[in-house]
């Protein structure tokens, strides 16, 4: 499904990303841990089309996607979600699916279709399935913290993605939150068999949801794996584990 | 849903019919608020919807006069070709300069579209065997049918409501959706797969052409253009008609014009201090009234509805 | 066709080139205090070019009710000036001060509005003749520049400007003000934070970004006319200036006066009836490629 090589990307002097390499399969739910700095977020938004790698590969579904713009990946089935909210704020909750909804259907840019209906199924169908159906048309900024996450996922599922990018998707959330936000995007993930990668802090939700392990130090894929190999990995243990 | 838009038609025509049974100061002033008001509707697609403040947007209302007075007075054109012509050049006009503005943001992207629109001023303001220089283009000839406040009233009536109501299908549209969301959040809006720049670009030339078409009628009007029609203090204008009314509703900016042209008409009457009078009027905008007039009015109904859902 | 037999005169192109640095010089004061102010307030102030005026009106005024004394012109200049700087604390401190939060349009509102309250305060008080103040006995006449007459009052700003540059650099370069101002400029938030009075600093600093626009509306006032409008013209210019040299950069700010100052002297030369346009375009151009400007730094947040 995706296959990075020798992605590199600096920022002044500073080596963001050496050398990172990596292949998620079709219906893998795949997760990069790694300590703050690590380079995790740089990762993704290298792959998303955000910044462009200074040198490597990037290829989804065996096309060079290299270089293309973040909307122009998306296209291709590729969906992410932010670490720090990333919504629309002050349009409707419902509007911030339709849009995205209306954008994936090649729909954006119509002038003389009535939007007000358009996708209204297809966008109570996702509010639904977030548990948001019920807040259509408060103002999304109006929302909770954890419930502008589940927003979030709502708009990268509008996008119909086979893959879906999270990054730090329980960042901010109370432990229950964490659990039950993971659980529906596990759940998702298999209902739809999208390909799931994601960043994420807390371990036990990392090695209780993840099928594969890649482990980023200092812009290094250092360690790779099912959740046991990694687990059991010296050198994990060392650089990161250790200091838990 | 049908019968409501009908009434709202209705009323809409009606409203507009009024102005005609009013003594000729009044239709005359009805006419600028009109015409001012679509150039405010049409500033507003860019500001309100788009969320891209242009400091220059009095470049196409003068491109789009001096292309209808040129060619109505220096060439054989008919009627139709040269009133048709301000927004077709304004919409050029506005590729161009959009082709570039588009790239930058917030502030940057402001002080582009002044450094573009004062090049248009200079130009008109400069090039006298074209334009006539900083003496304007003066006795543009217009159609015998137009001569006379109530033809004159009845033409940008009709076309005002036209051009506004094609405009509130386009906002209403997707196209409109997606530029509230580029509004709200253009990174998010990138990465919902939509191709930020390009629908940005849409709303810049279509932005222009409007107010270029506004341009235009104000040429007929005034049976001339001049290089103040281009000048910043313009954009100034229609930023102010804009933000008096409310950019959050749709109608909001040709309110803020009606309220700038009659209060100016009004104060203008008893001083010739016009300037400290709109001075203060801003400053009471800003800090008792923010969000504009129509926020102040529609506040009771519009309270529970996010503010980006642009309906008037 | 453009007349170039002046350009076989060494005479007159030295003079031509020091008219356009004496502009420069103008524009500097200006453009570095409306600069200063957006760098470290983020507020776009409008009402610099009105500030500008007000310099001007106030010296004028304060050297015609003593006339006389020998000393009057530098009297006038000493106190319009930091009569606007005063006009300048007011105005942060009752107009500004509550929008800071709010969005940056609002602000530039609020300057707005000013422009339009101060241009006709200044008719209300001094009529909408044009004024012109007198020069210093000491600047009254002029100096033989390779065969040309060059007032002597222009060669005295000449060296104003680089004066108030150098003062400006070591005001933020070595003291405990200076430091403050740039680290505000870097992050406005983190100054609050870290416990500094954040009020007072705003105040001052637009109180001497005021100031100097003050200076630049005193010294011009004795060879420009003094004319209500001769805000709006200056600050779209300052404008300018600031965006081609990079906002909130003194460097850039000196850079960009100096360019836009030789630009109009010699493109007036070229083509008399579009020198005007030039700026513009080398305003769009800049900003087309580096909108950060020449010497300015591009920006990370927002």
């Amino acid at each position: 499904m995706l296959e990075i090589s020798g992605v590199a990307k600096a920022f002044g002097g500073f080596q963001a990303l050496i050398g990172v390499s990596l292949r998620v399969e079709p219906g893998e739910i795949a997760a990069i841990i790694g300590p703050n700095g690590a380079g995790k977020s740089t990762l993704f938004n290298v792959i998303t089309g955000h910044l462009v790698p200074d040198a490597g590969r990037i290829n989804l579904k065996g096309r060079d996607i290299t270089g293309l713009p973040p909307h122009a990946i998306c296209r291709l089935g590729l969906a992410r979600s932010f670490q720090r909210t990333n919504i629309f704020p002050r349009l409707s909750v419902f509007d911030n699916v339709q849009v995205a909804i209306l954008s994936h259907e090649g729909r954006a840019q119509e002038m003389w279709s009535r939007a007000r209906d358009l996708g209204r199924e297809r966008t109570m169908a996702i509010l639904e399935d977030v548990g948001l159906a019920g807040r259509a048309a408060e103002a999304s900024g109006s929302l909770s913290y954890g419930d502008q996450k589940q927003l979030e996922l709502g708009i990268a599922l509008a996008l119909e993605p086979e893959m879906l990018l999270l990054d730090e998707p329980t960042a901010g959330m109370s432990p229950q939150e964490t659990r039950s936000s993971m659980a529906l995007v596990a759940r998702i993930a298999r209902d739809r068999r999208l390909t799931l990668l994601f960043t994420e802090h807390d371990m036990g939700v990392v090695f209780s949801v993840a099928q594969r392990i890649r482990v980023l130090h200092q812009g290094r894929i250092i360690a790779e794996g099912a959740p046991d190999e990694v687990r059991r990995n010296d050198e994990v243990k060392r650089v990161y584990l250790g200091k838990h | 849903m049908e019968r409501r838009l009908v009434v709202r038609a209705v009323a809409g025509v009606a409203l507009l019919a009024v102005p005609l049974v009013l003594p000729q100061f009044y239709l005359l002033l009805s006419v600028e608020i009109l015409i001012m008001g679509l150039f405010a509707i049409g500033f507003n697609v860019l500001m309100g919807y788009a969320g891209m403040v242009s400091f220059g947007h009095a470049a196409f209302f003068g491109v789009g006069a001096y292309t209808c007075g040129l060619l109505l007075k220096k060439t054989e054109a008919p009627f139709v070709v040269a009133f048709l012509a301000a927004p077709v050049v304004a919409v050029v006009v506005a590729a161009v300069i959009g082709y570039f503005c588009v790239r930058l943001t917030r502030i940057y992207f402001s002080m582009l579209t002044l450094a573009f629109s004062q090049i248009v001023w200079a130009t008109a303001h400069k090039w006298y065997s074209l334009t006539g220089g900083d003496n304007g283009l003066v006795g543009v000839p217009i159609p015998a049918w137009l001569i006379g406040p109530r033809a004159f009233y009845g033409f940008v009536a009709g076309v005002s409501l036209i051009v506004v109501a094609v405009l509130w299908r386009i906002m209403e549209a997707p196209f409109g959706r997606t530029l509230l969301a580029i509004r709200e959040n253009a990174e998010r809006a990138e990465f919902v797969g939509i191709n930020v720049k390009r629908t940005q670009l849409t709303a810049f030339a279509l932005s222009g052409a409007v107010s270029g078409l506004a341009g235009g009628m104000f040429a007929l009007f005034t049976r001339g253009a001049f290089p103040e029609y281009a000048f910043w203090t313009k954009s100034a204008e229609v930023l102010i008609m804009t933000l008096l009314g409310g950019p959050h509703v749709f109608l909001g900016p040709a309110l803020g014009a009606g309220i700038l042209i009659v209060l100016n008409s009004v104060v203008t009457s008893y001083t010739e201090y016009w300037p400290i009078v709109l001075g203060i009027i801003l400053l009471a905008l800003i800090y008792v009234f923010p969000g504009g007039m129509t926020r102040m009015f529609l506040g009771w109904r519009g309270a529970g509805r996010p503010a980006g859902a642009t309906r008037a | 066709m453009p007349d170039l037999s002046a350009f076989a005169d060494p005479g007159f192109l030295a003079v031509q080139c020091l008219n356009g640095l004496t502009q420069a010089m103008f524009l500097f004061l200006i453009a570095s205090g409306l600069s200063l102010i957006f760098g470290v307030l983020g507020v776009l102030n409008f009402a610099h070019g009105s500030l500008y005026m007000l310099g001007a009106y106030l010296s004028y005024t304060i050297a015609s009710w003593f006339v006389g004394p020998p000393a009057t012109f530098w009297v006038a200049l000493v106190l319009g000036s930091i009569g606007v700087a005063l006009v300048g604390g007011i105005i942060e401190s009752v107009f500004l001060r509550p929008v800071y939060r709010r969005e940056e349009l609002e602000q530039l509102l609020v300057t707005y509005a000013l422009v339009l309250i101060i241009s006709d305060l200044v008719k209300l008080a001094w009529g909408a003749e044009n004024r012109s103040g007198s020069r210093p006995a000491l600047l009254a006449g002029s100096v033989d520049i390779a065969g040309r007459d060059f007032p002597t009052y222009n060669l005295f700003v000449l060296a104003v400007g680089p004066l108030v540059a150098l003062a400006l650099w070591l005001l933020l370069r070595r003291t405990q003000f200076g430091r403050l101002v740039r680290a505000a400029a870097n992050d406005r938030e983190m100054v609050g934070v870290v416990g500094v009075n954040v009020k007072g600093l705003f105040t001052g600093v637009f109180m001497l970004g005021a100031w100097l626009g003050g200076l630049g509306g005193g010294l011009a006032a004795p060879i420009g006319a003094i004319f209500p409008g001769m805000d709006v013209e200056i600050i779209v210019e300052s404008f300018i200036v600031v965006v081609v040299g990079g906002m909130g950069s003194l460097g850039g700010t000196l850079l960009g006066a100096l360019i836009i100052g030789q630009l109009n002297a010699f493109g007036i030369l070229f083509f008399p009836r579009f020198a005007i346009v030039f700026v513009y375009v080398l305003m769009a151009v800049v900003l087309v490629i580096r909108p950060w400007g020449l010497l300015g730094r591009p920006v990370t947040r927002g």
